[in-house]
């Protein structure tokens, strides 16, 4: 079982620009909590009697190793890490991931659902697509028995339950577990577990799309607000601002 | 060629759609623009679509009668391939967005997802969209010789309907077995207007209360103004509604002329599905709520008292 493990900005921190670019060097970085999802729910099929390792895999900079060393403290039994500065877009990305896939022989892999960096959805899919794998995404329940994995899912206008034979991959999303935090003995333990460093070269790969400028656009807010202790003035005055002002009712 | 993977239901085109249309026309890179149709008894869709494209391919087969990732970016990629499209637009909607980066991976293209402008100038596609729970604008940039590209829902106005009528073509496909196995399913239909096509959106958060608070209050408000409903995870959790309502990261992204939010208190995952609205009108009894930060109007006050005023207010 291979997790994606991907080092976002803590979603509880600010996000700051320079220079026409997101700026990281001093925000903490977290965990991906989509990817906290994958992680965890690897983990339980391994404690529920399924025999295979679980291995976190990331891609991305020295400080990666920081979240990495965190997914082997919640239980993954390695890691490996493919150190670059270069940003690679999900497309790219997903070479290096079905790649390393195949090397280890993984039978599922389980990633997040929406990065929270860059809001990107892709990497399970593309990383699918070249394994000529099935895919299912957002999944909020999962279980396995027999090679065969069975969960629900949430689609467009709903939700389904779905069953699927191994090798898959699976995308996560909130809600389908609550993942444990790393114990003090388990950080101990973790500083022995085998953390791998690849480097990029190996897989010949180029990102495809460059960014070429990061804004903050706060939409500049009117901000009127009403002390609503008096219910009806407020929403009376509340409903004329929106009528007369705001145009937006009729 | 540009080919658009069209999104329809129950025999008309989506907006969406439409929306795409107008965002092929922009984008400066020229080919006829053709509208593939992927579903069972689309012949309207196709007569629609027919309208706005300069040619219509239609796969209209029982096969398609429900989506799958696989059966989906397989019929996407065979007729971008065959038809040499340069670009595939596909609608930013969560099976779009699925199975868009097996057709980048097939067409050994670049992938631009959810974007909200689009445009090929000197060899090159740049394009914009939000990244980090959509608080920044980000612009990128590829040179690859083929793209593929998920257009966000609300970004393009919807094209009107021309006075040509595109020739119609039934395609053929070599399509693989569905690997994924649908056992179940609790599809959510509502007699209201959806929530990416709405002007005006009025959503519920905790502080509703309950299921029950939910229907007198966020539905009652609703019901004045012909508006979408929408929830939170919280509450989508706790089973008060149903998942297709829930707006946010992990939900729909609106851009509504108004959003109206009701006992919801801000958190970063909700606002990235909403923040883009035009006008944002916040209901918290907590004056130190964060949703009071990106609000245009707003009371601190309980919603069980205002909320009832307003629907009374709108009645007389
Ligand atoms: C990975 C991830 C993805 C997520 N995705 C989403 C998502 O897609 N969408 C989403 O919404 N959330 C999402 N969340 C959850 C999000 O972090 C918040 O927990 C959630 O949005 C809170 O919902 P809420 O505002 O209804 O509840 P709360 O945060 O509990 O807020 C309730 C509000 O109601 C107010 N209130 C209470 N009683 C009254 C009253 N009588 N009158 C007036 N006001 C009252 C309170 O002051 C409070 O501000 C996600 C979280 C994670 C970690
Ligand atoms: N492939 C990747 N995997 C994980 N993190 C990455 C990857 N590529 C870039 N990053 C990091 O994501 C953050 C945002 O990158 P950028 O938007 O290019 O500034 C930076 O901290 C990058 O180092």
């Amino acid at each position: 079982m291979m997790t994606l493990i991907r080092q976002v900005l803590d979603a509880e921190q600010s996000v700051r620009t320079r220079d026409g670019a997101v700026d990281l060097a001093n925000s903490k970085l977290v965990m991906d909590t989509m990817d906290e999802y994958g992680l965890e729910e690897a983990l339980r099929l391994r404690e529920g009697g399924i025999d295979a390792e679980v291995i976190a895999v990331g891609v991305g900079p020295a400080r990666l190793r920081e979240a990495l060393r965190t997914a082997l403290a919640m239980g993954a039994d390695r890691a490996v890490h493919v150190e670059t500065e270069i940003a690679l877009d999900p497309i790219a990305l997903s070479k290096v991931v079905a790649e390393i896939a195949r090397q280890e022989q993984a039978e599922l892999i389980l990633c997040g659902g929406q990065q929270a960096d860059w809001d990107s959805q892709a990497l399970g899919a593309a990383t699918a697509e070249r394994l000529n794998w099935p895919q299912v995404t957002w999944t909020s329940a999962l279980s396995l028995q027999d090679s065969t994995l069975t969960g629900k899912h949430d689609v467009d206008e709903g939700r389904e339950e779905f069953s699927v034979a191994l090798p898959a991959v699976i995308t996560t999303q909130q809600g389908l577990n609550d993942p444990r935090y790393p114990t003090l003995p388990n950080i101990l333990k973790a500083k022995k577990k085998e953390l791998r460093s690849e480097t990029l070269e190996q897989f010949q790969v180029q990102p495809m799309v460059k960014i070429t400028g990061e804004e903050i656009q706060v939409k500049e807010r009117l901000r009127k607000i009403l002390d609503g202790k008096d219910a009806a003035a407020a929403a009376t005055e509340l409903l004329h601002l929106l009528r007369d002002e705001a145009r937006v009712i009729a | 060629m540009i080919l658009i993977a069209a999104e329809h239901a129950n025999g008309k085109l989506s907006r969406s759609t439409y929306e795409i249309v107008t965002c092929a026309r922009e984008l400066g890179r020229e080919g006829p623009i053709a509208i593939l149709i992927l579903g069972k008894d689309v012949v309207g869709a196709a007569a629609e679509a027919a309208l706005v494209a300069d040619q219509v391919l239609v796969a209209d087969r029982a096969q398609f009668a429900q989506y799958d990732a696989e059966l989906w970016s397989a019929a996407v990629a065979q007729i971008a391939s065959e038809g040499e499209a340069h670009t595939v637009l596909i609608g930013g909607s969560r099976s779009g967005r699925e199975y868009s980066p097996r057709v980048a991976v097939r067409l050994d293209a670049a992938l631009l997802e959810d974007v909200t402008s689009l445009r090929f100038a000197k060899d090159a596609v740049s394009a914009q969209h939000y990244t980090y729970l959509a608080r920044v604008t980000e612009k990128i940039e590829t040179p690859a010789k083929t793209i593929v590209a998920t257009v966000k829902p609300g970004s393009f106005a919807a094209a009107a309907p021309g006075s040509n009528h595109a020739e119609q073509f039934d395609v053929d496909l070599n399509l693989p077995e569905r690997r994924v196995k649908v056992i179940g399913r609790s599809l959510e239909k509502t007699a209201r207007i959806s929530l990416s096509e709405a002007d005006i959106v009025v959503a519920g958060g905790r502080g509703v209360g309950s299921a029950d608070g939910f229907t007198k209050l966020v539905e009652g408000l609703a019901d004045q103004l012909g508006a979408a409903v929408g929830a939170t995870r919280a509450i989508v959790d706790a089973g008060w509604r149903p998942y297709s309502e829930q707006v946010g990261q992990t939900g729909k992204t609106v851009q509504p002329k108004a959003y109206i939010a009701i006992g919801i208190s801000g958190a970063v995952q909700h606002l990235s599905g909403m923040s883009k609205s035009k006008i944002i009108v916040a209901i918290n009894k907590d004056g130190d709520a964060p949703i009071f930060k990106v609000a245009d109007y707003g009371i601190v006050g309980d919603v069980q008292q205002i909320v009832p005023a307003l629907i009374d207010g709108l009645r007389k």
